[in-house]
This record gives structure tokens, sequence and C-alpha cells, in this order.
């Protein structure tokens, strides 16, 4: 990256960090990330030493003011660094300024932190490192009774941390999510560039967050970006708005697995659009996704189902139902149902899943039922963010996704699904119950086809053994999507039709 | 009667530095007199031996024999704390 000020960038290698940082973290430049307990500062300050080990054969520096180097070789060894080896290697080196238990330290006149520096000078001079990590600033207080000497210290290792070349990540500790920078005022001394880690509870419900606060001369995205952490991988940043709207859209029509869905739709859907089937429970949105799998894999597509409401025994003894051998086709290979618990997970892990599942499986189509039931554990701000990542993501692989969503009332209703998704996605059909005469009937319309002609009448439809039966329209019925139908005498639709009649 | 092992970490010929181990000198001479073994140690010149101890701060005395092991960071301007950090008892003064 090569900004105007000819400030360079580093790619951290953290995954979808540098998006947000639009390529890095200055070059050569000390960072401060601050953040409050159990905020993941120690394992960002690990893995920015790791990744550039993987990714980049850079060499990296750990000064450890807090944990000591046995227990951290320990704890992150489970994100899949084996530092113990890198260390043999001599290209990951420890500074350990842990304190030492019951150790008496008596202080007695002036003094520096010579000794810390000539140590840091030593280890990345030995390893010829690019990275340094300091964690963390607040614990260095802790140890030392006199916090001026303590911060004018501080400022004197970070200057000459940049005299070393190298570009250091230094932690420092907050008290409260949304309050000052960091403990001690250490962002005043130590660093033009801050970012913050975040770990709110919200709704009962905890989120991760990093924010970059500002890069001194360099541009980089604002706001907060949710993070999670991934055993055996470390932290993954998901960069929501940062996505851009560039992926290319296709007039190629595919099958919506019934035939008479498909002339609604104008012919099909579109290849590479989202679907949104809406409905209440029992409505047919299972078997609506049933058929578009099925269609799918009879085309000779792949399919990918990922199922939130039931288990695999309980979707395939329904699609049995329906005459679709889910069986078949997996050991056909064309298609993987993933049957998995909302409250498994995390919203953000979800998200990683599924990408990852999409990647490996490289479906033509993928359906997702429910996605109201992924609702359930997240705040409506998550949720919301979850499902822009999830859609834009679907739609750069250039495939079809179709999601269902449970509206709450029987009746009519929207869901807050949909108001979330509804501007996003390219086709929604709903599905409603629809009382005639002391009967529950089903009525299908689709509301929206971007990019295409569809048809505008509220269809009646009708399930049996072979699936899906779509009807004539509701002709003397009116306010189903509201809710609240009513019959119509056939005079009445007479009278109402004359009205729009041309006259001769 | 022990011998006093007493190592001082510093770093490089600064004024701190001249400071520390004048008044480690004169300390010794006054209280340990003759019993005792002084390791001035530059850790600019030898900063593996800052790392095996892990020296944070300089100057920085370790008394290593007899145990227990004490630190005392700090130019050792103020002679009363030196001792009661290292753990030595004072020469016999006029009672109090």
């Amino acid at each position: 990256m090569n900004d105007p000020m000819n400030i360079y960038k580093l790619a951290t290698g953290i995954p979808g960090f540098d998006h947000i940082a639009v390529g890095g973290i200055p070059l050569g430049r000390t960072t401060l990330v601050s953040g409050t307990a159990g905020s993941a500062k120690t394992v960002l300050a690990a893995q920015f030493l790791a990744e550039g080990l993987t990714k980049a054969d850079e060499s990296g520096v750990f000064v450890t003011f807090e944990e000591s180097a046995t227990d951290l070789r320990r704890n992150m060894i489970n994100f899949g660094w084996d530092i113990a080896q890198w260390e043999k290697e001599g290209r990951w080196a420890f500074v350990d300024a842990s304190p030492e238990p019951g150790q008496d330290v008596t202080f007695s006149g002036s003094y520096d932190l010579g000794g810390l520096l000539a140590r840091i000078e030593n280890a990345v001079k030995k390893t010829g490192a690019k990275r340094l990590s300091m964690d963390s600033l607040g614990a260095v207080f802790t140890q030392f009774t006199d916090s001026a000497t303590v911060r004018r210290e501080l400022f004197r290792i970070s200057t000459a941390l940049k005299k070393l070349g190298v570009t250091s990540l230094l932690t420092a500790e907050r008290t409260e999510e949304y309050g000052d920078i960091a403990r001690y005022g250490v962002e005043e001394f130590v660093a033009d560039n801050v970012i913050i880690v975040r770990n709110v509870l919200e709704e009962e419900k905890r989120r991760r967050t990093i924010e970059i606060l500002k890069f001194r001369g360099t541009t980089h995205h604002k706001g907060e970006y949710p993070f999670t952490i991934i055993p055996g991988e470390g932290i993954v940043v998901i960069p929501l708005s940062a996505i851009q709207l560039k992926q290319k859209s296709s007039n190629v029509r595919i099958t919506s697995g019934s035939a008479d869905l498909d002339k609604m739709c104008g012919g099909g859907f579109f290849r590479d659009s989202i679907i949104l089937i809406s409905g209440a429970t029992g409505t047919g949105k299972t078997l609506l996704s049933t058929e578009f799998i099925a269609g799918g894999v009879n085309k000779g597509e792949r399919c990918l189902l990922f199922a939130f409401e039931e288990s695999s025994e309980q979707l395939y003894r329904n699609a049995n139902g329906w005459g679709v051998s889910f069986e078949d086709m997996e050991k056909a290979g064309k298609l993987m149902v993933v049957c998995e618990y909302p409250e498994t997970a995390g919203l953000e892990d979800h998200l990683i899943f599924m990408k990852k599942a999409i990647e490996r499986f490289k479906p033509n189509r993928v359906a997702i039922d429910s996605l109201s039931a992924l609702e359930r554990v997240s705040t409506s701000k998550g949720f919301r963010e979850f499902v822009i990542g999830l859609t834009s993501f679907i739609k750069h692989q250039e495939i079809a996704g179709l999601f269902t969503a449970t509206t709450p009332n029987l009746l009519g209703g929207s869901s807050v699904t949909e108001a979330h998704i509804s501007t996003i996605t390219d086709s929604i059909i709903l599905l409603r119950y629809v009382e005639m005469f002391g009967e529950m009937r089903r009525g299908m319309t689709v509301l929206k086809m971007r990019g295409s002609m569809h048809d505008k009448d509220i269809r009646e439809f009708t399930i049996d053994a072979e699936g899906m039966k779509i009807g004539k329209p509701f002709r003397n019925v009116s306010g189903i999507l509201s809710g609240n139908p009513h019959n119509s005498s056939a005079s009445e639709i007479e009278r109402m039709g004359s009205l729009f009649r041309e006259e001769a | 009667m022990d011998t006093y092992l007493l190592k001082l970490y510093i770093t490089g010929k600064t004024q701190r530095s001249d400071c520390a181990i004048s008044n480690l000198r004169r300390i010794c001479d006054e209280e340990l007199s003759g019993k005792y073994q002084v390791v001035v140690i530059d850790v600019l010149e030898q900063p593996q031996l800052a790392e095996n101890e892990k020296i944070l701060a300089t100057p920085t005395l370790i008394k290593e024999l007899p145990p227990p092991v004490r630190r005392v960071i700090g130019d050792l301007s103020d002679s009363e704390k030196v001792l009661m950090g290292l753990d030595i008892q004072s020469v016999p003064r006029p009672a109090q």
C-alpha cells in the first residue's frame, strides 16, 4: 500500500483485519491495541506474530509483562501456533518480563528500564524480527512504584522500537467498553495508531468487535466490526460494511424445482440471486427448500442445505414423504446437508462455519432453513450483520441462495428477518394461511422478483405426496397478506372489475 | 559468617550507573567489611544475562548469596532501604 503521505502498511495476515485496515497496520510504527479484560488482546498480539511467521516468513519478538512465556506457549498451542518450535528455529523470541511470584523487590533511588530495552534490542537482533508484540503496558505500571518513570521509559522504548525498524503492536487495558482509551493514559505517549477491541454484553449475549480508532496519516475503515475466535485459527474479523457490491449478475435462469413456481417467477430464479421464502409455521417453507434442492440435483447441480430447525432424520423423512430422496443425492455427492442447532455457537461462528462449508463443497445452490432460527442466538444488530455478511458472500460465489423465514403470526405478519433482509434479496415469496369457510388453505405469491416480470396473483397451493401443487388465484378473497382475509361475493368482484375496465 | 555475592546490573556508563556503583561500594565497605564479592554486569554488553535474570529496570542489585535472593532497584542512594532490601543487619549502632 502506498499512501500519498508515504506511509507504508504491513499486512498483518489476520483474516479480515487487513480489509478494514485498508492493507494493514502502519509499517515500522507502533500501534496500540486497547481493550477490557477478556477482550482477546493477548490473542491478537500473539496472532500478529504467528501470521507473520506462517504467511510472510517474518520473525517476531513477544514481550510479555503479564502472562509468563510458559503459559503463553501452552495457551497458544490451541490456535495451532507452535511457539516452542519457532523458538527452536530462532524465529520467535520471548522477552519474559512477567512478574516473579514471591520475589521481594525494594526500591532505592532513581532507575530506568534500560534492562528491558537492552533485552528487547537483543531479541530483535538475534531473531532478525520484523514484528514485535508487547502485552500489556498496564502490567508494567503495577510492577513499579514510580509511574512517571514508567511513562517516560515506555515512551523511550516506543521511540527505540521505531529505530529498530520493527512494526509493533502494544496492548493496553481499559476499564470500560466505552470510556477512556486506556488506563494510565498510555495512548498519549506510545502510539500514533489506536485499535480498540471490545467484548460487549448486549441482550445477555457477548459480542466481540474491533474498531480502528485512528491511523495517523493513513486511511482505514471506520466503526466496529464483529470478530470471533476460532480454535485452531485464532481471530477472524468479519468485514461487513467494508464489503463491496461488485458482484456480477447474470440473466441465466435456474429452476425453483417446481414448474408452476417457475412460471410464477417468469421462468425461474436467476442463477446468482437470493430468494427469501417467508411464511408462518407449517405453510410449506421446508417443502419449498426441499424442492429447490431436488430441482438443482435433477439438473446435475451441487446443493448445500443448512438446517437449523430439524434433525437430519426428520429432514430425510420429510423429503421422502414428498418423493425426494436426500440419501441418494448425498451418495451421488450432489448434496451436503448440515444440521446444526443455532445455540451451538455464536452467530459470528456460524457465519464462518457456513462460509467454510460453502467454500469446501462449492455448491451451485444453497438453501438455509430457516434463517429466523438463527435470530434466537443473536442481538438484532448482530443478526443484521450476519445476514448482510452471508448474502454478500453467497452473491460473490455467484450461486443461488434460498433462505426461509418464519413469521411469528399464523395469518399475515412479517418477521424481523424480513425487515433485515428484504432489501438485499432479489426475490421474495410469501406463503400465507388463508381462512375460508372454516378451513385453512394455503396461499402463495411472488412479492418481488428483481429484474423480471412475475405473476402478481395470490395463488392457492396444496401439498400432497408428490410435493407442491400450485392452483388458481384466490379471486374472491381479499386481505390475505394483511392477515385479515374476507370473502367477496361474485357481484362485488364484477363491480370492482368494471371500475377498472376501459370504457368502450 | 557468610560471604555476600552481590550482582549489580547497569546499562552502560551513565551517571546513574556510576552513582549506583559508588553507593554500593560505600555500603559494602561500611556494613560488610571484607565479606562480600561484587560483580557489575553491563546489560548492553551481556543482554543474555539480563534475559536470564529477567532484569527490567537498571540499576538492579541482586543478592544471590546468602539466600534468600533479594532485589533492590534504583541507584541505591537510600542506604537504609538498600540494607533493608538485602536483609542485612546493620553494624551495631548506639542504642535507640
